[in-house]
């Protein structure tokens, strides 16, 4: 019969609440340079929502050269003209600022660029953005990720009790805002895809958090005296090898996007990426000790029959 | 546990098998797809224009604009009216969106109301005791305006974009005034845009010839005539940079049956045939202004202005106008699909061409197959035989994602893909936490089977609250997201909807199978 090659056969002892605030420190400290990194530099957003034209050509014969090209494209006085090599040598990824004027103008400028850059360049990709859409977009953003922390804070409240919903809500609202941080700081593109990661990190960091929470209650229920402390710690490290092992295998599909799945994804790859590490890290330090503080009703929990949702975890 | 009801077990295999059986028209070529039987659907997977390489443009259509125009037009309709009812007024304006004015004599106001309102049973209008009042159209009559010139302008952009012959266009509204576009195989759209840039708005006037063009421009244009200035060609070659036209239109571009290039005095020049409405009113005016000339005015630029030689009876004409090959067939084709109700802006272009859109279907493919073969080598790793299991479900998954895309004919985009390779590393999630807890129960103590019943059974609701919060988060992604947003958004809330099947139960199908027929005494987990 076939056997698993790898099994972690002991429970860990690992003392979480000792550290717990440690982590509190930590995140706050990656919360609030997050946030400072987002109003201090801001994001570096695509033309999805600035507006403006992108260009991705790839020369032939390759390598690109990117001064060269740079050169022949600032003498056409466009605006400030951004370039980079996008996944290969002999590709790259150009961005116009929008040009003041209607469509018209906006053609005219790739028309320009094309001219400039000559013969021997395929243009691959080309994007034209007109600046209302892009409002639009941010406003529907930012709308769609509060509606989903407060759905998901909602939906665990109801579940479980309104003090886990809390606890889920900072956990996850601490994902979210360190990814965005991660893209202010490394000035990487943000764009459609990058939100749609973004809304991803939010749904799927949750699901190490109801994991636990899950256990959480279970023990209140099977240990009605232990302290909560003790409570939690055990809850974590029951769970600890599910915890990783999940996480693992979303981390397994994420790293083949990013290494396999072409530069567009790349953003996408590195915000989920982020948002499936720390989110984990958030489960384990922020979400369970919060616990802690919010203090769950526990005689409420232990008492069967009560409390929110028991049909769909009959069975005990 | 070991019991599982026989519907239910033919249930779980007919629709992996249904899974299955739709998943296949993906795998092959079009060309095989067509010698295949009929018992196998022949639906694929369409792909969005990111991967198939095409031209996206989102329009919107500028209602306001014609609104505009529309009040402008009132405004004609209004002096008119008391004019002709000879009711003195004062202060004629357009004020926000109605028309403001004034009448002189208050015991007047009754008969201005009556004149008013047989302009337009859809405007309101409203005269004070002092005579002062307003008219303008009701919101329900400009709301529904509106919505039709949205409606017209699809229709109308379908047209001409089938003239030029591209193959399947998607012409969609995109929420409440903009317009969807896509052209797949086009990677140089500037064309299609020329032409849908163009209001295409063709009318025949007469030219004021006792009106000077000095006159009008310094204030003294004539009741009833505007200035319009001369197309560049036109003025390139007769000199005028403007003409003083009359208002009124003769015959618009709606009267048009047929609009052809053609060549005149080898000159490429448009040929048009009006229908009989248009060729009685034509043939009218014509008659009674022989030796005047008239403009042939294209949306508020006059390209020529002929002199009438002769009576123009039969209906049918020409416009010349210094046109290119290329132009006259352009204008012929706008005249044919019809003028636009209101002018269009583009919002956004994107365009993929066939060689990016090849390259992001093998990077996404290599990296879904990668992320698939890392996850199931990972599962047998850490739970043998148990992970084998997983593994059979996680391709059922897969089927059923694809089939189900195929079934409700979704879009795949490149972040759509990203969508599959993500939901199968979460797959697995599922398997991992039964497993996991069928683990903990033997440790506990419990026999096999009745850990195997606990692990099932208590990792359930653990499974469904972790799932849920992903589909609200997906579900909110295809609310208020746009274009690669919403496809990422689909394959994500599918993915975690047949994973919730597959992982579930057909792992618990493969499992009870396995007990029976090997009748094993340990979990090899």
């Amino acid at each position: 019969m076939l056997k698993p090659l790898i099994v972690i056969r002991r429970t860990p002892k690992i003392d979480f609440m000792r550290w717990h605030k440690l982590g509190f420190a930590f995140s706050a400290f990656l919360t609030l340079s997050s946030i400072g990194l987002f109003l201090g530099l801001g994001l570096n957003y695509g033309i999805d929502f600035v507006g403006g034209t992108l260009l991705q050509v790839r020369v032939t014969p390759g390598p690109a050269n990117l001064a060269e090209m740079r050169h022949q494209l600032d003498a056409l006085n466009l605006g400030e003209a951004s370039l980079q090599g996008f996944g290969s040598p002999s590709d790259v990824l150009i961005r116009l600022p929008r040009q003041p004027g209607g469509d018209a103008a906006q053609e005219k400028a790739v028309e320009a660029a094309r001219k400039a850059l000559g013969p021997g360049v395929d243009y691959r990709r080309i994007e034209v953005v007109g600046p209302s859409v892009g409002a639009e977009l941010i406003r529907a953003g930012v709308t769609a990720t509060v509606l989903a922390l407060f759905a998901i804070a909602v939906y665990i409240g109801f579940r479980f009790e309104w003090q886990f919903g809390i606890g889920g809500m900072i956990s996850t609202l601490h994902d979210v805002l360190t990814t965005v941080g991660i893209f202010a700081l490394f000035r990487l593109e943000f764009d459609l895809t990058t939100l749609a990661a973004i809304l991803t990190v939010a749904g799927y960091s949750v699901n190490d958090t109801v994991v636990i929470y899950d256990r959480v209650r279970e023990s209140m229920r099977k240990y009605p005296r232990m302290p909560l402390a003790e409570l939690i710690n055990l809850a974590l490290n029951e769970t600890l090898s599910r915890t990783i092992l999940t996480v693992s295998t979303v981390a397994l599909a994420v790293l083949s996007l990013l290494f396999l799945g072409g530069p567009v994804l790349r953003g996408f790859s590195i915000a989920m990426l982020w948002g499936v590490v720390i989110g984990t890290y958030s489960s384990l330090f922020i979400a369970a000790p919060v616990l802690y503080y919010v203090r769950p009703n526990r005689a409420a929990i232990a008492r069967p029959g009560e409390g929110a949702a028991r049909p769909l975890t009959r069975a005990r | 546990m070991l019991y599982f009801a026989r519907w239910k077990i033919v249930l779980i295999c007919a629709v992996c098998a249904l899974g299955v059986l739709l998943t296949i028209p993906n795998l092959v070529s079009p060309a095989t797809l067509d010698r295949l039987p009929a018992i196998i659907p022949h639906k694929q997977i369409a792909l969005g224009l990111d991967l198939r390489g095409g031209s996206y443009l989102l329009l919107q259509v500028d209602v306001a604009a014609a609104e505009r125009e529309r009040l402008n037009s009132l405004i004609d309709n209004v002096r008119n009216a008391l004019l002709d009812a000879n009711i003195g007024y004062t202060g004629l304006a357009v004020k926000g969106d109605a028309i403001v004015f004034k009448i002189r004599q208050p015991e007047r106001i009754d008969d201005a109301r009556q004149a008013l309102a047989k302009i337009d049973p859809d405007l309101v209008t409203t005269i004070a005791a002092d005579g002062s009042g307003s008219a303008q159209f009701s919101t329900a009559a400009t709301e529904q305006r509106r919505r039709q010139a949205v409606d017209q302008s699809i229709e109308i952009i379908r047209r001409r974009i089938d003239e030029t012959g591209t193959k399947e266009p998607t012409i969609e509204r995109e929420g409440e005034d903009r317009i969807l576009v896509q052209l797949p195989g086009i990677d140089n759209p500037e064309r299609v845009k020329a032409l849908l840039g163009r209001t295409a708005k063709l009318t025949f006037q007469l030219v004021d010839t006792g009106a000077s063009l000095e006159d009008a421009r310094s204030g003294h244009l004539p009741p009833g005539d505007e200035i319009l200035p001369a197309a560049e060609s036109d003025r390139a070659r007769y000199g005028p940079s403007a003409y003083v036209v009359k208002k009124r239109v003769i015959v618009g571009g709606d009267m048009l049956v047929d609009a052809q290039p053609t060549f005149q005095n080898n000159e490429p020049v448009v040929s048009f045939r009006f229908d009989a409405e248009g060729a009685r009113r034509f043939g009218d005016v014509t008659r009674e202004n022989v030796g005047k000339p008239f403009a042939i005015v294209l949306d508020n630029k006059v390209i020529s202005a002929p002199i009438i030689r002769e009576p123009i009876l039969g209906g049918a004409g020409i416009i010349s106008g210094s046109f290119t090959v290329q132009s006259a067939s352009d204008l012929a084709l706008l005249l044919r699909a019809g003028a636009l109700p209101a002018p269009i802006t583009i919002l956004e272009e994107r365009t993929v061409g066939p060689g990016l859109g090849a390259d992001s279907i093998r990077a996404g493919t290599t990296a879904c197959v990668v992320g698939v073969v890392l996850v199931v080598v990972f599962m047998i790793l850490f739970y043998g035989l148990f992970g084998v299991f997983a593994d059979i479900a996680l391709f059922f998954n897969l089927c059923l994602m694809l089939g189900s895309l195929s079934l409700i004919g979704a879009t795949l985009t490149l972040p759509g893909i990203a969508g599959i390779a993500l939901t199968m590393g979460m797959a697995v999630d599922a398997n991992v936490l039964i497993y996991e807890r069928i683990r903990e129960e033997v440790r506990g103590g419990r026999t096999m089977l009745s850990a195997l019943d606990a692990g099932f059974k208590r990792a359930f609701g653990t499974i469904l609250d972790s799932h849920i919060t992903t589909l609200v988060a997906g579900a909110l992604m295809f609310w208020l997201g746009s274009g690669p947003v919403k496809g990422f958004a689909v394959t994500l809330s599918i993915g975690v909807l047949t994973s919730l099947f597959s992982a579930i139960l057909v792992t618990r199908l493969l499992i009870v199978s396995w007990v029976r027929n090997w009748r094993p005494r340990a979990v090899p987990i």
